[in-house]
Order: C-alpha cells, then structure tokens, then sequence
C-alpha cells in the first residue's frame, strides 16, 4: 500500500544551483538551509510576520510545505514525524496566536524528547517589547519547555543558527529548539554562505561514550544478580538502540519490560518480555520490578507512571541506570551504578564482555509463570464492542505491522496493552504530556514520513475532538491514515477515575453533543464508516483497509469499560486493582 | 542536611541567558537566596554566583540541570573549597548630629566607609562575607535604618585553582 503524497522535486542539480553562495533574503537562507539539513517536509500556517518567508515558498517545490488548519495540528504532525522517522521535525507559525498556538506541541515534544525545529516569526526588530500587533515573547513564553532557543537579531546569523538548532535537537537528549525571526530579518539580505560542516558550541557536548568501570560494574552485577531485570524506554528507540537491547537480552537472557515509549523497541513476542509496566502496565512487570534484585534501567526516567510511590519502588534491588542525559540520573531514583552515554553506544560495548545471567533460572521461570497466569484481559460481549477486543481486531488484520498512533485516555492504555509491536518507531504517543489532540494530526506526520506503511490513528471521541479540522489535510493531500474512533460516548479515562477514585461522581464527562463522526468525515470528503458489533467492526475495518485513500472508522463502545490492571496514586506498583478478571 | 551552597557558572554573555538560569530555579522548585552577574575574565563570557539552600541532592542536580543549559559552559561547587566570599551593602542609617560620633566608631570598627553625609542621615558602605554584613545591620539598627541594598554574594576560589 502506498501513499499518494505528492512527490518533492529536489533533484542534485537544483540543490546545487541554491547552495552556491549568493546575496538573497533571510527567507530564502531559511528555506536553503532547511534543504542542507535534509528537509523534505514542513508543517505550517502563514500569517503577516512570516510573509516574507510564505512569499519564498511561492513556487518552491524542493519540500512539502503542509498547510494544516491549526498550528497544534501542524506541530503535533511534525512530532509525528519525527517519532515515526528519527529525523527532525519542522514546523512554521507565525507569532502572536500562531507562535502560542505551538505552546502545547513543544511542551509535548520536550517531556517526549522528540526533536523538532520549531520556526515562528515575530514582529520587526525595532517593534519588539512594544506589544506592537500580534507581538508575544514566544522564546520567553517556551524557555522552559524547549531545549534551547534563538531570537534571531542578525541576519547574518541565521545560517549557523539554524545549523545550530538541527544538531541541538537531534543530539545527545532529542527535543524541541525554537527559531523566533523577526519579520525585518526574513526580509533582509546578506551573502549565503551554506553551512555543513561539524558543530562546535562550547556549552553543548553531549557524552555519547560511557565510562569502562561503571560498564564492569554492570557486567559483574549480572554475573551475580538471581533476580535481575531489564526496565527499557524510549531511549533505546530514539538511539537507534533496538538491535543492541536485543542483542544484551539475547545474551544475557534478562526479562525485560518496556514502556509506554519503549513499546517497539523490543519485540513483542519474545519469550522474555513482560509488557508494559506502570500504573496500567502487566502484573508480571510490576511483580518483576518490585522483587529483582538488579533493575537495569536503559533509556527511560523512572516517570511517576512507571514507579508509583517511589518509597517502596524496586525494594530490593541495585539500580542502574543508562542515560543519555546525566540530569536523569539520580533525580527520581537513587542509582547504585549510574553509567551515563547514549542507550545504541552503552549497549554494543556491554555486549563485547557480557554473559548469560546464570544464576537466574528459578527467576526466569518465576516470570513465566505470572506472564502465564496473569496476562492482560477483559470480559468480551457479543452484545457490545469492547474496545481491547477492536485492538485486537486492528492488531490481527494488521499483524502487529502498522504504525499506530493514539491520543490520550483509555484508547491509548488498551492500544499500548493489545497492540503487538515488533519494530522501533512503529507506536507514536504522548507520554510525558498526556496531550489529547495529539493522535490524529501526529498520524499525519507519519504517514508523510512513510509513505509506503500503513498509519493507524486510535483516538477516543473527546480527543478526536480537538484536532479534527485536520481531516482537510488527509483529504486534500490523500494521505491514506486510518483514523479509528473508539467511541464510548465519554471522557473515558476521566469516567474511570471517577468511578474508582471519586465515588462514581460523574461530573461533567458526558461527550453529547459530539458530532455524526461518519458525516463530519464525508463533510471534509474522507471516507467515514461505522461499527456498533463485531461483525460490522470486522466489515468496516476490511473495508477501511481495502480503500486507498484515508477513512476515518468509529466504533462504538461499551461505555462502562475500564483499563486494568490499575494502580492508583500513591500505592507502589504492585498494589494492583486487577478488575474482574 | 540542608546546607548554603555558592555556585559559579560561567555563561555565554547572550540575551536571555540570566532568565534562563534564574527561570530553571524557579520552574524546578530550587531555592535562589542570591545571584549576581557580571563579566567574566574571558570576552564573550560572563560569571553568576548564586547562593542557594539545598541538600547535596538538590545542589547535584541543581549542577546537571545547569550543564543542560545550551549557554552554560562550566558549573563550580565553590562551597566545597576554600573560598572568598564578599558581599557589599550600603545602609543609610538615621544619624542626627549627636549620634553621628558613635556610629563612625561602629563604622571604623568593620573598616567600613562613610560615602555619603545627608543633614540627618549617612550611608555607610560596608563589604564583607555575609556574617560581617547582618552583623553591622544589627549593630545598626537601633539608630534607625532608613533604607538599605545588598549585592548578594560574589566568590572564588582561594589560591592558584
Ligand atoms: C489537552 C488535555 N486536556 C485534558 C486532558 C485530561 N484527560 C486525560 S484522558 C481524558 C479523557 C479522554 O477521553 P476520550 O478522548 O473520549 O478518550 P477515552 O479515555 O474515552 O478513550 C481527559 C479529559 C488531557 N490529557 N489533555
């Protein structure tokens, strides 16, 4: 199946005709310079501060410029992008309402460590500080949730910046760098001198190689260690690390547990995976944790949605900890053996000394004894469609090869628990945030960045909500992403913690009012098909793969179902409700 | 333990670097009790001390959070060595012709300075470690002490290092 995603035209001959030096305008260095980093795809929404650069693009066809309906929606599809593609995602607004409306999208990025470049205009340099028309201190407003940030004074000094600001996002901790330009320097000229080579900034040098003791350290652990245990995040997909992770377990033959953005970075059907851990992760996970002796952390941060109370987080065991980020370690969770360098680096040097765990045999089949008797399940009904029985549905039909992405609630808890992924940057969510609104323009963005894949896009009713303008962007552009609706009729996961922690006091999470999602679909000419049963779950979804373009499939649920197993706040992670399985 | 911590963080001299430095205080519950800013020996670059109050978690990862700072380019515990410290206030203290003789013996014992004789005030300048300085407000205070400005910290390390 493939994309008809219209095609850039950058050719060798054309990139060699714009990268010569040459006199011209900050907008064209913009768009040169974005080319030299290997552009091929931009997220925007014009407006008068970035007119100069709009008029650059007039005719401009060496990238895809998308023109989304909101700027969350053209900032969420670059992060979409870039999660599902490891390249850097670019997304254009102009400033005032068009650079806050980023706001939420940054923030998102940043807690997910997701590199964008982020390009909003501002008004001309000698109006700023003013509150001249549209102005807002968008560098001021975003200091605490990017990486690092530019107000660009100087035309001059734009093509190391935005050299800059690629390497600051895809190095070391990935996250979100902001270029603010004025609009006075987007309209300025000076020669273009293309950058390319090495960057060198002397507040900026990520450790990517760890230190040989602390991997020692480890390996001897292992050799010693009865209940050693693999916690792996999204580290180790955003490294590139997936094959070393599988190469350490397959050495060492240590359980492993994944996150919910670890999910894909290793494969789901191995013997020695446990699921997802946390507040909605597996009793064996959890189990696992609370009783190793070894807990090998790599690539995650020990989220409060993983560790539960962190008094009584892994009791017994030596924590270790592989981070890219030195920040990390030790900020939630007191580390016995820190070694800090990127997850892909760590793990190819530990696997030249590394050996089998062989004193944990009793351990490993402790664990399979829980992943036996304890898995994830539900009560099915022929009368209502569950929802983890529609994952399922996705899940088999598609053989766990889809890219999925979700939004935030239930959907996304029972995508994470039934899905079965077996590739890296194949599950594209919103951790850290927990955005709603994040998953159907995200799927955009993946979609662009693979074309050839089938896009998957599980959101609830209420968070389909808040991004929907989007579906002008599948239907213009045919981008072909499958946007499920898992329809409850509810705020879902706000019905459930009512329910269980608020003395079912439903205040205020009734979705009435929601649109014909079947007719707001066709109203933007996308395809739109609706199930209430498994047979006609089972007949649109066939019909939903079957039909080229994008289609958007709602299903309608039960409305009473609930995520488990479930901790709730302040009990460790293996106090677990398990519901009535 | 809680302790008082003086660190030193050299910086690009950039725009908006003091809000960033003060901002990620701020925004990851870090307690700021002074800061101070100025150029540094080399151009381009300036030096902040900033006084904080933290256990040796706080202050370590005050430190690693610092170096995730794009513009920081060096982070020095300075309370873990020996180290000069010197803050400077100056107190105008209510002084009519009377009290004036006393008060400069006060003045004179802290080998602080008289700049400044209003008709029925002075403001004393003093420099000093912190200690020195609540000592002289103390012994002030009972003339009178109209108003008053302190710089925060400023510090080294003693010796070659
Ligand atoms: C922007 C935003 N606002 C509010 C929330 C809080 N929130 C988390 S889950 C949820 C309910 C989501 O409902 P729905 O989209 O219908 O999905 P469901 O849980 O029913 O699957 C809400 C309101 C959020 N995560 N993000």
């Amino acid at each position: 199946m493939s994309a008809q995603i219209p095609e850039v035209r950058s050719t060798n001959e054309l990139r060699e005709k714009w990268m010569k030096p040459e006199v011209i305008t900050g907008s064209e260095i913009l768009l040169r310079s974005l080319l030299l980093e290997g552009v091929d795809c931009v997220f925007g929404y014009p407006g008068g501060a970035v007119l100069y650069i709009y008029d650059a693009m007039y005719g401009f066809e060496d990238f895809k410029h998308v023109l989304t309906r909101h700027e969350q929606g053209a900032i969420h599809a670059a992060d979409g992008y870039a999660r599902a593609s490891g390249k850097v995602g670019v997304c254009i607004a102009t400033s005032g309402p068009g650079a806050t409306n980023l706001v939420t999208g940054i923030a998102t990025a940043f807690m997910d460590s997701v590199p964008l470049v982020v390009i909003t205009g501002n008004v001309i340099s000698s109006l700023i500080g003013t509150d001249a028309f549209q102005e807002a201190d968008i560098t001021g407003i975003t200091m605490p949730i990017t990486k690092h940030s530019y107000l660009v004074r100087d035309v001059e000094d734009l093509p190391r910046i935005i050299h800059e600001a690629f390497h600051i996002a895809n190095t070391g901790r990935k996250g979100p760098v902001l270029i603010d330009i004025p609009k006075d320097i987007s309209a300025a000229q000076t020669l273009f001198v293309p950058q390319t080579g090495p960057v060198t900034m002397r507040g900026y040098n990520p450790k990517v190689l760890p230190n040989k003791i602390q991997l020692d350290k480890l390996t001897h652990a292992i050799s010693e260690a009865k209940r050693p245990f693999i916690l792996a995040g999204g580290g180790v997909v955003y490294s590139g690390g997936h094959e070393a992770l599988y190469e350490f377990v397959r050495k060492t033959e240590i359980p492993i547990t994944t996150t919910l953005l670890g999910l894909g970075g290793f494969p789901s059907g191995h013997e020695l995976w446990t699921g997802m851990p946390g507040m909605h992760g597996t009793y064996t996970s959890n189990q696992a944790i609370q009783q190793s002796d070894l807990l090998i952390c790599i690539g995650a941060r020990f989220d409060d949605r993983v560790t539960g109370k962190l008094d009584g987080f892994a009791p017994h065991a030596k924590i270790v900890h592989i981070d890219i980020d030195p920040a990390e370690i030790g900020k939630n969770v007191p580390t016995d053996i820190p070694i800090v360098g990127d997850v892909k680096a760590v793990l190819e040097l530990l696997n030249q000394d590394v050996k089998r765990a062989n004193r944990a045999d009793a351990w490993r089949a402790q664990i399979q004894q829980w992943k036996n008797e304890k898995p994830y399940s539900y009560k099915d009904s022929d009368t209502v469609l569950k929802p983890q029985w529609v994952v399922e549905l996705l899940d088999e039909t598609t053989k766990g090869g889809a890219i999925v992405t979700t939004d935030v609630g239930q959907h996304q808890m029972w995508a994470a628990q039934y899905y079965k992924f077996n590739q890296p940057r194949s599950w594209v969510t919103s951790g850290g945030l927990g955005t709603m609104g994040f998953g159907f323009p995200s799927a955009i963005g993946a979609q662009m960045a693979n074309p050839d894949r089938l896009v998957i896009s599980i959101n609830g009713d209420g968070g389909m909500q808040m991004c929907s303008q989007e579906l002008a962007i599948c239907a213009i552009n045919n981008i072909p992403v499958k946007i499920v609706i898992i329809n409850n009729q509810v705020l879902g996961m706000v019905r459930q913690w009512q329910e269980l922690i608020y003395d079912n006091r439903y205040s205020h999470i009734d979705l009435a009012g929601s649109p014909d999602f079947v007719k707001l679909a066709e109203a933007y000419g996308v395809k739109g098909l609706r199930a209430t049963n498994k047979e006609e779950a089972r007949r649109a979804w066939q019909e939903a793969l079957d039909t080229p373009g994008p289609v958007v499939v709602e299903f309608v649920v039960s409305k009473e179902e609930n995520v488990y197993p479930m901790v709730t706040q302040g009990s460790t992670i293996d106090q677990m409700l398990m519901g009535d399985e | 333990m809680t302790t008082k911590n003086t660190i030193a963080v050299l910086v690009n001299d950039h725009p908006g670097v003091l809000q960033r430095v003060s901002g990620l205080f701020g925004r990851r519950g870090f307690n700021i009790e002074s800061i101070t800013v100025g150029q540094s020996e080399e151009v381009g670059l300036s030096r902040m001390v900033i006084v904080t109050i933290g256990d040796k978690n706080n202050l370590e990862q005050i430190e690693k959070q610092l170096y995730k700072l794009v513009d920081v380019i060096k982070v020095i515990d300075l309370s873990s060595k020996p180290m000069v410290a010197r803050e400077l206030a100056m107190i105008k203290v209510k002084a009519e012709p009377p009290q004036r003789p006393e008060i400069m013996g006060v003045v004179e014992t802290f080998r602080a300075a008289v700049v400044d004789v209003g008709t029925t005030s002075l403001i004393v300048q003093v420099i000093g470690d912190t200690e020195k300085i609540d000592a002289m407000i103390e012994l002030l205070k009972p003339y009178g002490i109209r108003e008053l400005t302190r710089t925060g910290v400023t510090a080294m390390i003693r010796g070659n290092a």
